[in-house]
């Protein structure tokens, strides 16, 4: 068995970690639910355990324990269902999902959801750089602080984070919202092209073409139905940013929406 | 890419060489070329320990290779006597790698100058309690051929590193010594794109370079400040300002382990501070690695500098 931190993971020649690795099929499965410990599994093993339950075994609610910080677990489900994770992922954690319903019971580290499609992901602790990069969709809660770069590219979704986050966040935002409940760094939405983001907390600097925007009844109503669905309490005292608009004027139109109106 | 990781314990002496074997173990991935520690021991009884190296591992074995460095570790052991050095032990670590313990009254550089000046010998770490070990390969074959599994220890840093713009040798392995300073050693994570102007400036200082690796300049660049009368965190506060380009390096004393991220904190560093130790790696899994249950870990932020003292 390849375990991380030993050195009998086997590469073939495209550089693809083991190869011929299968799923270990010891998930304890009951109805809809089934539950594994990951503890002695490598990533690969992790991955296709959780694949075999959702896509052939009928679980729509699958319980993962011991991740150990494993890298890039959970990634690419595209399927509709419920995923708790027993502990703390590594880096590039649950990338490209879309659809399902993840909760975190640790952290996360760099990457985390990256290019999210759809779904939910709420983390209990925090998450590294790059948190969120270039989601399209979906919820993503992280209830601890972020590191630095959140939301890079983000195209959509709803970033919302409790504690501080990190120097350019938002950077290059296309669209989508992003919360952060704490202190934000250096350079905030940087050359974002559209969206909007919220902070409650102290911004070291605003980064190029970031601007403070206009409070409306609709970024209320956001506000307090998100943290309504995730039971976050009351929102603090938000300040918005949006883009200025002095520096890039791209066509923010989606090429369906496009056909639409032309 | 490249690893690195810290361990500190807040009390009493450990298992650091097999932790930071495990830790270091875990990234392979992030480099594969060559292993480094620098290992802080019990304090030598009044003296100093120091690692030097004679050959490098991939060195060409020419015809009396081994009468060669036979000679030139006769020479080395010679030159600390004739400074007034009392050796109280000599190993032979591998065919080119030694550790020697000795006392002496004088001069750190002056030593570390003389024995150097013996052909193809590098002084890796000079201290009364650091040892810097490092050479090609993963984590486990460093470890095995230097013996670290029997390392007890306060605190100790390691490197993995993938080589990106000089040699695959044992010069170009971390940890680097802040030479002459004693006990001072630096891993680092990153790109340095002001190496020239600092490399010129400091040997315009006296100071001298063995590789031709950016982050071999911080190592000495700290060393500088602390030989001025800088603490290790006010030097490393310093370089924040000082250094250009991208970095995340861990920095050591005797009785000390510190952080610094550079302003974009482009490279990455997790960190677990327990009420017994403190861990800090590239990755998370090599924290994991010697602790087996969840933890709260966090990502220090831009251009912070962390500091813990035994």
């Amino acid at each position: 068995m390849a375990t991380v931190g030993e050195s009998r993971v086997t590469y073939d020649a495209r550089g693809l970690a083991e190869p011929d690795a299968e799923a270990p099929r010891i998930a304890e499965i009951d109805g809809e639910k089934a539950v594994f410990d990951a503890k002695e599994l490598s990533t690969r093993q992790i991955n296709l355990e959780l694949r075999r339950v959702l896509y052939e075994s009928g679980v729509t609610d699958v319980t993962v324990l011991n991740p150990g910080a494993k890298h890039s677990l959970g990634v690419g489900i595209l399927t509709r269902c419920r995923i708790t994770f027993g502990g703390s992922l590594g880096y590039f954690g649950l990338g490209l999902i879309d659809g399902p319903e993840v909760h975190v019971k640790g952290r996360v580290g760099w990457s985390a959801c990256e290019n999210m499609m759809s779904g939910v992901v709420v983390i209990d602790s925090n998450a590294g750089s790059l948190t969120g990069a270039a989601i399209r969709g979906g919820d993503l809660v992280v209830k601890g602080k972020v590191g630095a770069r959140t939301g890079i590219d983000q195209k959509g979704g709803t970033i919302i984070v409790l504690g501080d986050a990190g120097s350019m966040t938002g950077f290059m935002m296309q669209r989508g919202r992003m919360i952060i409940c704490g202190d934000v760094g250096h350079g905030l939405g940087d050359s974002m092209y559209e969206g909007t983001i919220y902070v409650a907390g102290k911004v070291k600097s605003l980064g190029i073409d970031c601007v403070p925007g206009e409070w409306t009844d609709a970024d209320t109503e956001l506000v307090e139905r998100k943290f309504r669905i995730y039971g976050l309490g009351s929102p603090p005292e938000l300040q918005k940013f949006v883009c200025g608009k002095q520096l890039y004027n791209y066509d923010t139109l989606e090429p369906s929406e496009r056909k639409l109106v032309i | 890419m490249c690893g690195i990781a810290g361990i500190i314990y807040r009390d009493g002496t450990h298992d650091v060489g097999v932790e930071m074997t495990r830790m270091l173990q875990s990234m392979k991935h992030r480099g594969p070329d060559s292993t480094g520690y620098a290992l802080y021991g019990a304090t030598a009884d009044g003296g100093y320990v120091m690692r030097y190296k004679l050959a490098d591992a991939n060195d060409r074995r020419g015809f009396e290779f081994a009468e060669r460095l036979e000679r030139c570790r006769l020479e080395v052991e010679a030159r600390l006597g004739e400074l007034g050095a009392q050796i109280s032990s000599a190993e032979r670590e591998t065919e080119y790698a030694f550790r020697l313990a000795f006392r002496f009254e004088g001069d750190l550089k002056s030593v570390a100058d003389y024995v150097e000046d013996v052909p193809n010998c590098e002084v890796l770490s000079l201290g009364r309690s650091l040892e810097i070990v490092k050479d090609l390969g993963d984590a486990e074959s460093v470890a095995t051929q230097y013996h670290l599994a029997d390392f007890v220890g306060t605190h100790a840093i390691g490197h993995v590193r993938m080589a990106t713009e000089s040699d695959v040798d044992i010069s170009g392995a971390h940890p680097y010594w802040a030479y002459p300073f004693s006990d001072v050693a630096v891993v680092h994570n990153g790109q340095l794109t002001n190496y020239w102007q600092w490399k010129r400036r400091l040997e315009r200082a006296g100071h001298r370079f063995q590789s031709m690796c950016d982050s071999e300049i911080i190592a000495v660049y700290l060393a500088e400040k602390m030989s001025g009368g800088a603490s290790l965190e006010d030097a490393m506060h310093d370089s924040l300002d000082d250094l250009d380009g991208v970095f995340t390096y861990i920095a050591v004393s005797a009785d000390a382990l510190g952080v610094a991220k550079d302003e974009m904190a482009a490279k990455p560093l997790v960190l677990y501070e327990g009420d017994d130790l403190v861990a800090l790696a590239s990755e998370e899994i090599a924290i994991r690695a010697i602790i087996d249950r969840e933890i709260e870990t966090y990502d220090p932020y831009e251009r912070e500098v962390l500091v813990w003292q035994r």
